[in-house]
């Protein structure tokens, strides 16, 4: 059963919503948004990017965000996982109130339980593939080389466990893919969050990286939530959210028809 | 579920997860973790390109404001060679008028007798200063400085000779050469030592070359005694430039001096206090202060220019990086420190190597007289390290700046 709606949600194939839940947040849920709206200023003008959304993220599913350019997804997961102040609303992160942390919390709540893939992958290019993995762990202070053995050993476990001591210049995108995956994961986060992890792979990479993530980062106590508007990887979604012009306008396990 | 949970599937042997948020997690490290400072040392050093030209923006700037510093301080402190060459002076009485070793007014010969008359004086000896032409045997003709010193202690007779020895201005029409004035009047291959010389119609023969302080003009200095410099010098009847004295056991200096002052009605000045006033009127009365001031300013703006310029295209370059790590849980605090870490590491290596290639010009340069005695005062490399750190100051600001007003929410951008 799903626990989303937005607050003009318009009929969909998904499944109706758990209207006990309005207002308040299912402790199981490990991601609560509730009316969640965010403006930008373009000159004298504010534009409303996300209109009050409410959306509850599960764990042990692979959450998809999908929807046009400038529908508002990548706004709304940077406010789900911390990164970006909602102009209205209240995020709770496993049951933590993130926008009510102060900026030193928020930063170390993130590096507690939060992995990111970013679509350009943003390792850092003068450091060997075990360090770029190893780097949350750096941040949160382990030494050096037990974090690099961890880190390898993540990457063995993503088939590249022979390119550890390479620099991101001397792989491959798809091999720099999977060491962003493993810096995403190095530190055990319980919410793993991908922008578009398949936009600069061909359709068999982004297959393959996309399986990879399902077998590693989807898990019982984690949540994985996905930015993209790939429709070769739909498929492999447990549940998917379309948004709209910042309304979220869909909410099931498969796309909507006439997408 | 109380434990961790084992994943099944390929990670299972290494990857723990914690089902229930109440389940307590390992306590993390808290403290500012070094190694993150080695990824922003890797990341610096890394892009080898501005690595190598932050070091050069460092080191040039160094090099400038520390050799130029060098070669004023040293320069102006030419101004005070006459006194530094006669070491063993404690007070110099002079006409009141007289403000240095080269700018005098000569004094009647009793004033020497009105000095030694002063209580605390130990011992007062003439000293005469003057200029002249000489005509060397192959005709050329060259100003000098005669310096006229006590004929029976040769007190105002540099104290070191780099050939013969201060007894040899017991010979008749003996002079003693500066040896900066030898490498201007003389070739290479030339011997000094028995060259003939006229003076004002006079015969002179140089008989030793004295390790001396070069003048603020590095003109030639010719040292004689005091009574065959008033042969070799003609004017009026007042030949008496300088009355020197030292003073007795017990006795302080500026006391004396304040008393020479009184009594004589003459200017009494302490080794430091008329080695000052000559370095003063160096900066008072020519344009080297600014010209130098000048050169060192620009030092100062080159380094804040390319460093400013490198470190700003490092920064714009890197920014993405420091989005993720931003979005991935550094603080700004420790993003400071890894900037400042990259800071220090290139100040430190840039400064270090500026330093030396000072060290090596000056060294490199010792051997020609206008260099010559050249050190670097303490003080100067304190002040480039000032500098640097200025530099590095506004430009690490400059740089931090983007980086910190850089959302985390870019990185997905």
């Amino acid at each position: 059963m799903s626990n989303t709606q937005t607050k003009d949600a318009s009929g969909t194939k998904g499944t109706p919503m758990d209207t006990s839940a309005i207002g308040g947040c299912d402790p199981a849920s490990a991601i609560c948004a509730r009316g969640i709206v965010r403006d930008f200023q373009a000159g004298q003008s504010t534009i409303r990017v996300l209109h009050g959304i409410d959306a509850d993220i599960r764990s042990g599913e692979m959450t998809y965000v999908v929807g046009e350019s400038g529908s508002g997804k990548t706004t709304l997961i940077s406010i789900m996982c911390g990164i970006l102040w909602p102009t209205e609303g209240e995020v709770k992160v496993f049951g933590t109130d993130i926008y009510a942390l102060s900026d030193t919390e928020l930063v170390n709540f993130r590096l507690e339980n939060i992995g990111f893939i970013f679509q350009q992958y943003n390792l850092i290019p003068s450091i060997d593939a075990a360090a770029n993995a190893a780097v949350p762990l750096i941040a949160q202070g382990m030494d050096i080389e037990p974090a690099r053995e961890k880190a390898k050993k993540l990457l063995d476990k993503l088939n590249i466990g022979d390119q550890a001591e390479k620099l991101p210049s001397q792989l491959s995108g798809g091999q720099q893919q999977r060491v962003a995956i493993a810096r995403a994961l190095v530190h055990e986060p319980r919410l793993v969050v991908c922008d578009e992890p398949t936009a600069a792979l061909d359709a068999n990479s982004g297959r393959r990286v996309m399986d990879l993530l399902r077998e590693v980062a989807v898990a019982e106590d984690r949540a994985c939530i996905i930015v993209t508007h790939d429709n070769r990887i739909f498929d492999l979604a447990d549940r998917i959210l379309v948004l709209e012009d910042g309304r979220i306008t869909h909410d099931g396990t498969d796309m909507p028809d006439g997408h | 579920m109380n434990g961790p949970v084992q994943l099944t599937g390929p990670l299972n042997d290494t990857v723990q997860y914690y089902p229930n948020p109440s389940v307590q997690q390992p306590p993390r490290e808290t403290k500012v973790p070094s190694f993150m400072l080695w990824i922003a040392i890797r990341m610096l050093t890394g892009d080898k390109q501005k690595f190598y030209g932050l070091l050069f923006g460092i080191a040039f700037s160094t090099l400038l404001i520390t050799q130029q510093l060098t070669i004023f301080v040293n320069l102006i402190e030419r101004g005070a060679s006459g006194v530094y060459n006669a070491p063993e002076v404690e007070v110099w009485v002079m006409d009141p008028v007289s403000r240095t070793t080269e700018v005098k007014y000569e004094m009647p010969s009793t004033a020497l007798d009105e000095v030694r008359s002063v209580q605390g004086v130990e011992w007062a000896v003439p000293h005469l200063r003057a200029t002249a032409a000489v005509r060397t045997r192959t005709g050329d003709l060259e100003g000098v400085t005669i310096v006229g010193v006590d004929d029976a202690t040769l007190i105002g007779l540099p104290k070191r000779f780099v050939e013969g020895s201060r007894s040899i201005l017991s010979n008749p029409d003996t002079v003693v050469i500066d040896d900066v004035g030898v490498t201007n009047m003389f070739e290479a291959d030339q011997d000094p030592v028995g060259q003939r010389l006229e003076l004002n119609d006079q015969r002179a023969v140089i008989r030793g070359v004295a390790d001396a302080i070069p003048s603020f003009t590095s003109q030639v200095t010719l040292y004689t005694k005091y009574s065959q410099a008033l042969n070799y010098v003609p004017g009026s009847r007042n030949r008496l430039s300088f009355v020197l004295a030292g003073i007795s056991e017990g006795e302080n200096a500026a006391s004396v001096a304040d008393r020479i002052e009184s009594q004589t009605g003459l200017k009494a000045e302490t080794r430091e206090e008329f080695a000052q006033a000559g370095v003063d009127f160096i900066i008072q009365n020519t344009g080297i202060p600014t010209n130098f001031g000048i050169t060192v300013v620009l030092g100062f703006v080159v380094g804040v220019a390319i460093v400013g310029l490198t470190f700003s295209l490092f920064i714009r370059d890197n920014i993405k990086q420091f989005g993720a790590l931003k979005a991935i849980g550094v603080t700004n605090g420790k993003i400071v420190r890894m900037v400042g870490a990259q800071a220090v590491l290139v100040g430190s290596i840039g400064y270090a190597l500026g330093v030396v290639a000072t060290v090596l010009f000056i060294w490199g340069f010792s051997g020609v007289p206008t260099f010559k005695g050249f050190y670097i005062p303490w003080e100067i490399p304190l002040v480039s390290l000032i500098a640097v750190v200025v530099i590095l100051s506004i430009t690490g600001y400059l740089g931090l700046r983007s980086v910190l007003k850089t959302e985390p929410a870019s990185v997905f951008r």
